[in-house]
């Protein structure tokens, strides 16, 4: 083997084991969608977020605009309130915009599914969802479905 | 009785002698890397012997392994109609844990064993002392470049391996089993994290590849001589890979991803 041929090979595994490096950083993580950071960020208050995570995905029609920034917790008013990054190019919604939280199937995780509404206005950053609803505790849904269910036969 | 008591003294004696060895062995080596600025060919060469040839055999293995979890994985989430989850199951396996450990443990087989044998024989055919005659100093001519191309090579061949896996995932999961493809790459990027999961990873792969190095350097070089002690070097250099890898991995996980 001469010493051109090695250097070669060298040099391809060496790009090759870049080029995977790279290949693991922009499409199998969040490079890409950490990339554009220069969004806007808006913040939402909750009663109530069940398991929503800092990095849960933000969505609009089921399509990912953003994710959430950050969880804090207001001792004044007892709310949660989950700063969230919404991408740059996905300006434009309304003001009166609301915010829930669901889950992804039946025990996937949980996300805030944005659902603009009809103000002329337009949510700018730094701007607060007025408009919210809480997450949905299964625990709490299963204890009104067995008390109301009591209190039916009660009637009876 | 007392020949056991002296051959525990002699054990531990010696166990200790060899750790000295061992320590004084990579800081010899350390200082010795760099000269090997002044000659990158030695590198170039040594990098062509433990990392391009060790090259398919990690890309096959990483095809199949990859394959096997998008299999194991779409099995398993099927039942939960979680299916679409299968990207983040496969690349974070492989981006955490099994890209670096497996990687490194094949390394340690392919390229470890490789490097203590040629280096155990030249010690018995006493082509390092012959070195050492012509003032070459062996640990810079030859130990230096070795250590470092396998230092080098590590990371980069787990790197391949887990991008071959992910894709050998997407093979198995969206082309044949049908899981849609977007939703394989949309949910895999919002799940892994590029500091979190790759970059661990990667240190990760750089702490293994340090210990196969000296592990597998030392061992050729403080080979007995013979043909015997040639044959030991290269088994221990194998066997002692493979528990430090899963060893360190295990106390890197703790202090990564642990809440310890």
């Amino acid at each position: 083997m001469n010493t051109r041929a090695t250097e070669i090979g060298v040099g391809l595994f060496v790009l090759l084991g870049l080029l995977a490096l790279g290949f693991l950083a922009v499409q199998v993580s969040n490079l890409s969608s950490m990339g554009n950071g220069d969004g806007y960020r808006v913040t939402a208050r909750f009663e109530n977020i069940g398991g929503l995570k800092v990095r849960s995905p933000v969505t609009v029609g089921g399509v990912r605009v953003g994710k959430v920034h950050a969880i804090n917790y207001d001792m004044h008013t007892f709310e949660a309130v989950v700063v969230m990054d919404i991408q740059p190019q996905y300006t434009l919604f309304p003001e009166d915009t609301s915010a829930s939280i669901f889950t992804a199937g039946l025990l996937g995780e949980q996300y805030i599914s944005l659902e603009p509404g009809g103000a002329e206005a337009i949510l700018q950053a730094g701007d607060q969802i007025m408009l919210t609803q809480s997450a949905l505790v299964l625990e709490q849904i299963i204890g009104q479905f067995l008390f109301g269910k009591a209190s039916e036969s009660g009637d009876l | 009785m007392t020949g056991a008591i002296q051959q525990l003294g002699i054990d531990t004696l010696n166990s200790l002698a060899r750790l000295g060895r061992r320590a004084q062995f990579l800081l010899q080596t350390l200082s010795g890397i760099g000269s090997l600025l002044w000659r990158p060919g030695l590198v170039v060469a040594q990098l062509e012997s433990v990392g391009v040839r060790s090259l398919v055999i990690i890309v096959v293995s990483g095809l199949f392994v990859g394959m096997v979890l998008g299999l194991q994985g779409y099995n398993t989430l099927v039942d939960f109609g979680a299916e679409e989850s299968l990207g983040v199951v496969v690349a974070l396996s492989l981006v955490r844990e099994l890209g670096p450990v497996v990687a490194a443990l094949l390394f340690a087989g392919r390229a470890g064993s490789a490097l203590a044998a040629e280096i155990g024989l030249m010690k018995a055919t006493e082509q390092l002392d012959g070195m050492a005659m012509m003032a070459v100093d062996p640990v810079k001519r030859v130990i230096a470049p070795r250590f470092l191309a396998a230092f080098i090579a590590m990371p980069l061949l787990a790197a391949v391996f887990s991008a071959v896996g992910v894709l050998g995932g997407y093979v198995v999961g969206v082309e044949w089993l049908g899981v849609d493809g977007g939703a394989y790459w949309s949910q895999m990027q919002g799940k892994v994290d590029l500091y979190e999961d790759v970059y661990n990873g990667v240190i990760k792969s750089i702490v293994f590849g340090f210990a196969i190095a000296w592990l597998a350097t030392f061992e050729g070089y403080d080979a007995q001589p013979t043909a015997e002690g040639v044959a030991k070097a290269t088994t221990r250099t194998v066997v002692q890979s493979a528990l430090v890898v899963l060893m360190l991995d295990f106390i890197l996980t703790a202090l990564m991803f642990g809440e310890i």
